[in-house]
């Protein structure tokens, strides 16, 4: 077996082997090679899957930064083979997919390398255990679906939606990335699995509901739900293999999968339960009801899997009561709901994804995916009409599909919350069924939405070209779907048994699953759930046909009020106030600059001293002054402040020299011969240099305002000169170490050398040395470029 | 004597920043020379006057004066040469290319 | 434009060598007494500058036909492969190591990968300082 976090980095590598690939394969569509990655793990995670169902589960460790304990950790169980096989099986399909989809003059390098990159993180999130490796890649996913949804940057679109996706996304990924630290703090491990077993310590700490929300944050964000998933519909600018991968099937399951996989550390408290369910409901109504009304196809597919999104999400969290109840036939009941949503994450996979290519595909062969322009496609398109039918029913829950095994289950769970005994109403639990329905009815609507509008009723002959089949190849991977979506009807039990039932013991780790093994089964006998689902077939024709009145309910909702243009205002009135705010700083001039650097400098360090009462000076430590110290002083001392008053540039540059000299004078004083040596030789030189460039630069004649004398700039001075002073005197006065020196007194043993400053520069710390040569150098290769480069312009001259 | 050099460095950091803050690029460069020129100074004396000896093993016993300040200098010295001339040769292209040495014209536009 | 100073011209031609000298002895005896790689290179420089001062560039280029930056680059390259030098025999970057030998003319002479390590240094100084004030200078 490949070690998993290996097969984790094949896609990643493969990224990094595009650009060189492609220049290769210009003849071939580079879809083709892209393929073998997903394929090559999907192949590699198969032979995982028996052991896994049998109980085992393997763990892997790469060190990355052993000192903060963390490292690559995978883990491979149930959920994570089951999350492995979706993202590289619908990644597979997908590619194929895209290889008909997007022509050969895309820019096809950046759309597989963020493909692939995408694959490789999102393979990281499932499989890793170690909560920071998860967060990185989780933000990697975010990452990579930023750059293919704005594949197409040059459509306003695109950009908006990207942006919003991103900022979104990333935001509740910062919530998360908090979460998981307090989460370590807490549980003083990052390792989910560990923190699984160790449950039960620590939910009483006072972290312990604000850790819950933050990473739930981070989970509804990228979930897509309410009142965060407005970001989907707009990520709809993607070309449709990625709406299709990321969007409907793997990408915005991550947030699912994290729900689930925590749900052992969390669902001991009720808050979560309320939270994930009530959330989900909430997602799944208000993404079904807007979803209707939507014209575009896209839009209409991306609000239904927000609200599918919201199914799953719901499912959960009443799976979560399994550890609230301590009857044993509720907790049978309650893991049969979360059994119920990891069901439903594949089944919506299988005919999310049909749907989306069938999109994709009306939409590439007839040039529209608006429904008011669209229709009686039936007769053109036969097999994608056929497609569109399988994967509509399905969601709409209808047999003979699989959406209708996973529908029967999420009824019935709904319709057991309230054996939970934990509310206090008598209405709350009356409350699960009845939105269920209604969603569902809402949902039965949109699919027949899906399904009539496009392909039956009138043809619109403004079409240029004559819409038909699209290559035969295009279709391959929405069939296989379609296939899938029946097939998992029919022969549910071996997909249940080695994959559905170990990934339900990964949610419910310790918990007797053996009742789950039971096949399932489409027929339980004239119960509640089959009359509902009666009851929506009935009830979702009749509203069909009255659509027209029902579109009336919508202008009930204002629509300046939504979550758009919440988001939409809030981000333009942000940038707003940022440029203003910017703008009164950052003025351009270099010296206000400068300005707020000195006084941040002044305030901090003397507040800091003033704070702390650091301040100390004696004169006790001092050695005595000789007569040429005094004299030398003085001399540096008038040089200094003669090139504030400096008439000329000459006479400054001259009392600079000076200046330099006398701090030469100074280190033979202090018995720095070294030091002498070169001050006095660089001295020259730069003076040299000085009057070199002073030919070319304009004289100070005339100039009036640097004479003057500027007193907020004197004030300023003052001060950082009054910090230094005071800041070393104390620092002279409270020596806490001792010094180091002594070490390098020993140069001559350990060098080589008498010359102890010498030996300190080319021997103990020639790291210093060799970066101060490169300085150097870089200086050099600036001057020269500066002096040497020129515009056009001047070279015309 | 430590005091007094404390001073010296302080008031050369003074007139520092003072040219720093001025609106002329020679001014500035001016500046960095002399902050630089203080910053040695402090170093040493950091250092301490503590010896007798030149830092050089050999004959002349063993209380030298502190050695690291010295190196640390001397890396110094060199790099400072290095920017001073870069900083020079930037104003001169600049005054070049955009026919002034003063920042208040050249400051970058609002929006910009 | 030729500049004619006779008197600045033959001295130079004079202190130029002992500039040069004082240049090579702070170098050599740098390791024991004060000098070292940054003084030489920089009094190089500075016998340089003395040199186009004295007579113009381009005659001093033609008398003397090396590229400045050449100089430089191959210090910093010295002073880094001198680093890596140390990593290929199995030390630490930057280790430097020492060994005295018994010479038939100088006695016992000293000899230490540090002089690599500041030939590098100095040549690096010579050359970027050189190559700045020629830039300029010739700028105009």
């Amino acid at each position: 077996m490949l070690p998993v976090n290996l097969a984790i980095f094949i896609p990643f590598i493969a990224a990094i082997c595009i650009p060189f690939m492609y220049r290769r394969m210009s003849r071939l569509h580079l879809g083709w090679f892209v393929i073998a990655i997903p394929a090559i793990v999907f192949i590699s995670l198969l032979p995982y899957i028996k052991p896994v169902a049998n109980g085992e589960t393997f763990t892997y460790i790469m060190n990355w930064i052993p000192s903060f304990d963390i490292h690559l950790l995978t883990y491979v169980d149930g959920l994570s083979v089951l999350f492995g096989l979706l993202i590289t099986g619908i990644g597979i399909l997908v590619t194929l997919y895209s290889i008909y989809y997007l022509s050969k003059e895309e820019s096809l390098p950046h759309f597989y390398i963020y493909l692939l990159l995408f694959m490789g993180s999102m393979l990281g999130v499932v499989f890793s255990d170690h909560l920071i490796g998860l967060y990185v890649f989780w933000e990697l996913t975010s990452i990579s679906s930023f750059l293919l949804i704005a594949f197409w940057y040059h459509r306003k679109g695109s950009r908006y939606g990207a942006k919003k996706s991103l900022l979104i996304t990333i935001t509740g990924g910062f919530a998360m990335l908090i979460g998981f630290i307090m989460l370590h703090t807490i549980t003083d491990s990052y390792s989910i699995r560990e923190i699984i077993s160790d449950v039960g310590t620590y939910t009483d700490h006072a972290l312990f509901i604000p850790t819950m929300i933050l990473i739930l944050l981070g989970a509804f964000s990228k979930s897509a739900q309410f009142p965060f998933h407005i970001w989907l519909p707009d990520a709809m600018e993607a070309p449709t293999p990625v709406s299709a991968y990321l969007h409907s099937a793997t990408m915005v399951k991550a947030g699912i999968y994290l729900v689930a996989r925590l749900t052992p550390i969390f669902a001991s408290e009720i808050l979560w339960f309320y939270l994930v369910s009530g959330i989900g409901l909430l997602t799944l109504l208000w993404g079904s009801f807007t979803a209707i009304r939507q014209t575009d196809l896209k839009a209409l597919l991306a609000y239904s899997t927000v609200s599918q999104l919201g199914l799953i999400m719901s499912l959960i969290g009443v799976g979560s009561l399994a550890y609230y109840v301590t009857d044993s036939t509720a907790v049978t009941l309650f893991t049969q709901a979360g059994f119920a949503a990891v069901f439903h994450l594949v089944n919506h996979s299988t005919f999310k994804g049909a749907l989306f290519m069938v999109i994709g595909i009306v939409d590439f062969q007839v040039g529209t995916r608006d429904i008011r322009r669209l229709g009686g496609l039936v007769s053109l398109m036969p097999i994608s009409f056929t497609i569109a039918l399988i994967g509509s029913f399905s969601m709409a829950g209808l047999p003979p599909f699989n959406g209708f095994l996973s529908k029967e289950m999420f009824f019935s769970a709904m319709l057991h919350v309230q054996e939970a005994n934990i509310f206090t109403s008598e209405a709350l639990p009356v409350l699960f069924p009845v939105i269920a329905w209604v969603a569902s009815l809402f949902t039965f609507i949109y699919c027949l939405i899906i399904v009539f509008k496009t392909f039956f009723g009138k043809i619109h002959v403004d079409e240029e070209r004559i819409a038909s089949e699209p290559k035969i190849g295009m279709l391959v991977s929405p069939a296989i779907l379609a296939m899938a979506i029946v097939g998992i009807f029919f022969f549910p039990s071996g997909l249940q048994q080695n994959i559905l039932v170990p990934a339900a013991s990964s949610i419910y780790p310790g918990i007797d699953l053996s009742h789950l093994a039971t096949p399932i089964s489409w027929w339980h006998g004239w119960n509640t759930e089959i009359f509902m689902t009666l009851g929506l077939i009935v009830c979702g024709t009749l509203l069909y046909l009255g659509l027209k009145y029902f579109m009336n309910v919508y202008k009930l909702f204002p629509t300046h009020w939504s979550f758009d243009t919440l988001y939409n205002s809030g981000l333009d009135r942000l940038e707003k106030s940022a440029a203003t705010v910017t703008n009164t700083y950052m003025t351009g001039y270099l010296r206000d600059y400068f300005r707020y650097i000195f006084i941040f400098l002044i305030v901090v360090t003397l507040g800091v001293f003033f704070y702390t009462g650091a301040f100390s000076f004696t004169l006790e430590n001092d050695s005595p002054i000789h007569a040429f110290e005094w004299i030398l002083t003085t001399v540096m001392i008038i040089a200094a402040i003669m090139i504030l008053f400096a008439k000329s540039r000459l006479s400054a540059i001259l009392f600079n020299g000076l200046l330099g000299f006398s701090i030469a004078m100074f280190f033979v004083l202090f018995r720095a011969p070294d030091l002498a040596l070169t001050q006095l030789v660089i001295e020259t030189v730069t003076t040299a240099l000085f009057l070199l460039c002073f030919y070319f630069l304009p004289a100070w004649v005339g100039k009036e305002t640097d004479r003057k004398l500027n007193i907020p700039n004197l004030i300023i001075s003052l001060g950082v000169g009054a910090t230094v002073v005071l800041t070393a005197l104390s620092v002279h006065n409270g020596k806490l170490v001792d010094s180091i020196s002594s070490f390098f007194e020993n140069a001559d043993e350990l060098a080589g050398g008498q010359n102890i400053v010498n030996s300190i520069l080319a021997d103990f710390r020639a790291f210093d040395t060799m970066l101060e040569v490169v300085v150097l150098f870089i200086a050099g290769i600036g001057v020269y470029t500066l002096v040497k480069l020129k515009g056009k312009k001047e070279v015309d001259k | 004597m430590e005091t007094l050099m404390i001073i010296l460095s302080g008031v050369l950091v003074t007139v520092a920043t003072y040219l720093i803050l001025s609106r002329n690029a020679v001014r500035i460069i001016l500046g960095t020379a002399l902050l630089t020129h203080a910053s040695h100074i402090l170093l040493m004396t950091m250092g301490g006057f503590g010896g007798t000896n030149v830092p050089i093993t050999g004959e002349n016993g063993a209380d030298y004066v502190d050695a690291l300040p010295q190196a640390l200098i001397l890396t110094s010295i060199v790099i400072s040469f290095g920017v001073t001339a870069f900083f020079l040769v930037l104003s001169y292209r600049t005054y070049k290319e955009l026919g002034s040495d003063d920042m208040y014209i050249l400051r970058g536009r609002r929006n910009e | 434009m030729r500049i004619n100073d006779v008197i600045l011209q033959s001295v130079t031609k004079v202190v130029v060598f002992i500039i040069f000298t004082l240049a090579i002895y702070l170098f050599v005896s740098g390791h024991n007494n004060p000098g070292g790689g940054f003084v030489s290179g920089l009094i190089l420089a500075s016998a340089f500058c003395l040199l186009f001062l004295a007579y113009d560039t381009e005659t001093i280029r033609k008398g003397i036909p090396i590229d400045f930056k050449v100089i430089a680059a191959s210090g910093a390259f010295i002073v880094v492969a001198c680093g890596l030098g140390s990593v290929l025999f199995g030390e630490a970057f930057l280790y430097q190591t020492f060994t005295t030998y018994t010479l038939p003319l100088f006695g016992e002479t000293e000899f230490a990968t540090v002089t690599i390590f500041e030939t590098g240094v100095a040549l690096a100084v010579v050359g970027v300082v050189v190559t700045i004030i020629l830039s300029i200078s010739e700028d105009v």
